[in-house]
């Protein structure tokens, strides 16, 4: 297995801090953010942003109009949620795009 | 995509190949498609590379057993990277997961394969199943703590009727993206085969001219083998990591 892969090379401590935290006895040293998806080129973050807009979009459409279905107020909430969904899918491809959270 | 042509030319017809059809002898009976048959392939040859790669149980690997031990090991350290000491835990599910995504994804460009994930009912219902373990996850872990993930704290309270209903749509949205993005990118990938494929039937079926200049497309497919055999991997890895992520949210909350 690969229990010896973290090199002979380094001290006995941390060799053990190393193999302390790869067993979840200890926190990892530095929580690296998670947040950040490496997608190669170019072409897979524009279809990240796009999927991500476009979703949201579609959810706020259809919470809008299921909402006005079941409460007879048709344009109402559509129009309320297309503005919130909107606002949605950019709040999305900021958490995609913007700098890491904490 | 049909393009309309002159009668008796080859026409582009690049989404008969996402139809489905009944196999097996009773296979029209119990609605059992290629699909479903793939996804048995599939999980079979996960659990045959798991099950004769650590059968050896050698010191030193052979290589069934390193390819069994590397994705093994891939896994794991993306799990717990990722959603930190807790996701030990949701490594099986994780692991399934992707191993599921890209089996689908890799069995799909064997030809006369058929590519089970690039059905949205398929991803559809894997997304589903994400959200609505990680949504699970996230009230077993905080109860009812759990729904400040959708009021930021610090965030002034007059602004709340703004951002909790963004906020909710934004949660909601993350099993729309998360199988539309493996969906288009699978049957984005086997429509371009497709036409690509027809261009040097078109091609080839003219003249010499022709011919010569089928070599184009023929080129463009071998390129786009590649380039899908990345695709198919990178997809598979997005949707396992981004699980992670959402199960990271659960765990941890913000």
């Amino acid at each position: 297995m690969s229990e010896d892969d973290s090199g002979a090379g380094g001290s006995f401590e941390a060799r053990l801090r190393a193999a302390r935290s790869r067993q979840g006895m200890d926190a990892p040293p530095a929580a690296d953010s998670p947040s950040t998806v490496k997608e190669s080129s170019a072409l897979g973050v524009g279809m990240r942003v796009g999927v991500e807009l476009v979703s949201a979009l579609a959810v706020a459409i259809a919470i809008g109009w299921g909402l006005d279905h079941w409460l007879h107020t048709l344009p109402l909430f559509l129009v309320v949620f297309l503005v919130l969904g909107g606002a949605a899918g950019v709040a999305n491809v900021w958490r995609l795009v913007g700098p890491p959270r904490r | 995509m049909a393009v309309a042509a002159p009668t008796g030319e080859p026409t582009i017809d690049a989404l008969s190949q996402f139809k489905l059809a009944p196999v097996g002898f009773m296979g029209s009976a119990v609605n059992f498609t290629q699909a479903n048959l793939l996804m048995v392939i599939g999980a079979g040859l996960v659990l045959a590379l798991l099950y004769y790669g650590s059968r050896p149980r050698a010191v030193v690997p052979g290589r069934l057993q390193a390819a069994a031990e590397l994705s093994y090991d891939f896994v794991y350290n993306m799990a717990v990277d990722q959603i930190g000491p807790e996701g030990k835990r949701f490594f099986p599910f994780v692991f399934t997961l992707f191993f599921f995504v890209l089996m689908g994804n890799l069995l799909g460009l064997v030809p006369f394969s058929f590519t089970y994930t690039s059905h949205i009912a398929v991803t559809a219902a894997l997304a589903l199943l994400v959200i609505v373990i990680v949504t699970v996850v996230a009230l077993a872990e905080h109860g009812w703590t759990f729904f400040t993930y959708f009021f930021p704290s610090g965030a002034p309270v007059f602004l709340a009727p703004l951002i909790v209903p963004i906020e909710i749509i934004s949660y909601l949205s993350r099993p729309v993206s998360l199988s539309i993005r493996l969906f288009a990118n699978m049957v984005a990938g086997h429509v371009m085969f497709a036409v690509f494929a027809t261009f040097v039937v078109m091609l080839g079926g003219h003249s010499l001219v022709g011919s010569i200049a089928a070599i184009g497309p023929v080129a463009i497919n071998v390129v786009l083998i590649g380039f899908e055999l990345l695709v198919a991997a990178l997809q598979a890895y997005v949707f396992a990591i981004l699980t992670c992520i959402y199960l990271h949210d659960a765990v941890h909350l913000h």
